[in-house]
């Protein structure tokens, strides 16, 4: 399903301060939207989708924030805009933050996220919806995280990533 | 082409020259991370690495809840303590990481790391600092190095003298009303006008600290003879080349935006978000009755702060039912107040004194707000949730309106009692 969301979604609502404070990812997914949304975590599903409204991700650096909803099961995020920290944050753990036009979106409809045509097909709807995402964050999201592409190629990789940018 | 202070950063950085929407990779001067995110580094960095770049290059601070409120936490910092360890890593105690990166590291035109969303503060001395996530920290640790987008300059021109009763802190809530949450995302603030050049460095840092809110990957005072004073008062004068450090009259950015402060008031954030700003003389109407005050922060508890709360609070009483927490930013700022009589004061006044550091401003502890109390916050977020129960409100305002407001117990204009 998908979790709709508004604007400017804090990391303090996804990954409260007060709960965040263990390295444990099994424990971070537990907290995730906890006073927010409490009945985030008992009913997200593998390869739910959130949709949300502009700046999302907006506030504190935690990484945890990304990777609480990443071990959730959450495929991908898509919104009208992200915050930059987080929208970083993302890509090195290879999470797809997709940038969309969400507001025609809801909770049951069936979405298909075509990455090759940077499209979003909303096969409830019969609508297509253009995306933003750059090369980079794809390629990060199909090596599963930054710190794989490293171990995977070198160090002396990283300049690679974005040399078609 | 000429270049905007920051292009020339990046460039000092990536031994080329390079502008706004460019990708290189740079030589960072320093690495900050503390003890939340630097828990969350370890892992990624013995993946790519064994040994870091260079240990004289990482600064780990322990600030955000230090010392150990709870048993989790004493497990990210052990953690962080055997890392540290391991790599010959000195670990600091002594307050907010920004503080210390400002009063100990940072000099005009560096380019510093940091895996904390309040790095801008830095650029207040003329640098670029900017934040990052736990995995790029690891990164930088590793390497020295970092990627980046250049990002585009928005120049903020403030002008006019500053009228009683506000201060630094009024005037990025100002430009925060107008830009939101979002309008800075991606882009450097770049503050100038006749108004922040007379505003110390101390101030300054209050109005960089702030740029974080409005999404911003960085925020620069150009430096100058304000900079050089604060850097040897701090004993360790950098030479910087004024003329050079500094955006050429012809640069190119993104947007050029003017304020003028001449009738500037005492300003308030309410919650929850930054940009929901009013004016401190319509909300004292509300008679708001606040059940905490806090001053400090990275964003306002340095020693010029603690002299306007001084100033305010002599030969006064604080009100019974309001708790005030004043937590100094630093080490140096604690002991500052120490000679100056303030702790003496401030604590026979009924005030308690915390722990240098972040104090309850992310709600780990130091004062943590209960379901349906207020709070009148020095800091820098009032997001739902963040200094404690969802169901608190959280109000930012300047130390002078803070200090105001715990002496009558309701949201009070500070120019009652300046």
């Amino acid at each position: 399903m998908n979790w709709i969301f508004g604007d400017n979604i804090n990391t303090d609502l996804i990954t409260p301060g007060r709960y965040n404070i263990t390295t444990d990812p099994k424990e971070l997914a537990k907290i995730a939207f906890i006073e927010y949304r409490p009945e985030f975590t008992n009913n997200v599903k593998k390869n739910d989708l959130i949709i949300a409204g502009s700046n999302f991700g907006c506030g504190s650096s935690r990484e945890t924030a990304p990777i609480a909803l990443q071990v959730c099961g959450i495929k991908a995020i898509i919104a009208k805009s992200f915050a930059r920290i987080f929208y970083r944050n993302c890509m090195n753990q290879g999470l797809l933050a997709i940038i969309a036009d969400t507001k025609m979106i809801s909770s049951n409809d069936k979405l298909k996220i075509d990455l090759k045509n940077k499209r979003l097909i909303n096969l409830t709807r019969r609508k297509i919806i253009k995306i933003e995402i750059p090369d980079l964050m794809i390629k990060l999201h199909q090596e599963g995280g930054i710190v794989i592409y490293i171990r995977k190629y070198g160090l002396k990789s990283i300049p690679k990533l974005f040399g078609d940018n | 082409m000429r270049q905007t202070i920051a292009e020339k950063i990046f460039s000092n950085h990536s031994g080329k020259k390079v502008y706004a929407d460019d990708y290189i990779i740079v030589d960072l001067d320093l690495v900050m991370a503390h003890d939340t995110t630097c828990a969350w580094a370890i892992d990624p960095f013995y993946q790519i690495a064994k040994k870091v770049w260079d240990n004289s290059k990482i600064f780990i601070s322990f600030d955000h809840a230090y010392p150990a409120p709870n048993t989790q936490m004493a497990k990210l910092q052990t953690k962080i303590r055997k890392f540290a360890k391991d790599q010959d890593i000195p670990i600091t105690t002594d307050g907010v990481c920004h503080q210390l990166l400002a009063e100990r590291f940072i000099n005009p035109g560096n380019l510093i790391l940091g895996a904390d969303s309040h790095t801008p503060t830095g650029g207040g001395l003329g640098a670029l600092t900017i934040g990052v996530g736990s995995t790029d920290a690891a990164i930088a640790m590793a390497t020295g190095k970092c990627w980046f987008k250049i990002p585009q300059t928005i120049r903020v021109n403030i002008e006019g003298d500053l009228p009683k009763g506000t201060f630094a802190k009024d005037v990025i809530l100002m430009v925060a009303k107008k830009f939101g949450p979002e309008g800075a995302n991606y882009k450097v603030l770049e503050y100038g006008g006749n108004t922040v050049r007379s505003l110390n460095v101390s101030s300054r840092l209050t109005i960089t600290n702030m740029s974080a809110e409005m999404g911003a990957k960085a925020a620069i005072v150009e430096p100058d003879e304000k900079t050089e004073k604060y850097l040897k008062e701090n004993d360790r004068l950098h030479a910087f080349n004024k003329n050079e450090l500094k955006s050429d009259f012809d640069a190119k950015y993104e947007d050029v935006v003017e304020f003028n402060v001449k009738d500037l008031v005492p300003l308030i954030a309410q919650p929850p978000d930054i940009d929901n700003v009013a004016v401190v003389k319509e909300i004292e109407k509300k008679k708001i009755r606040v059940d905490q005050v806090f001053i400090g922060s990275c964003t306002n508890c340095r020693i010029e702060d603690l002299d306007i709360v001084y100033k305010i609070w002599k030969g006064r009483k604080l009100n019974k039912n309001t708790r005030v927490i004043i937590t100094p930013a630093s080490k140096k700022v604690y002991l500052q107040a120490l000679i100056k009589g303030y702790l003496k004061f401030f604590t026979e006044m009924g005030s308690v004194i915390g722990i240098p550091g972040c104090g309850p401003c992310l709600g780990r502890h130091g004062g943590v707000l209960d379901d349906n109390e207020i709070c009148v916050s020095t800091s820098n977020r009032n997001f739902t949730g963040r200094m404690g129960s969802p169901r608190a409100l959280i109000y930012l305002a300047s130390p002078a309106t803070a200090a105001s407001t715990a002496i009558t117990g309701l949201i009070t204009d500070p120019r009652n009692f300046l």
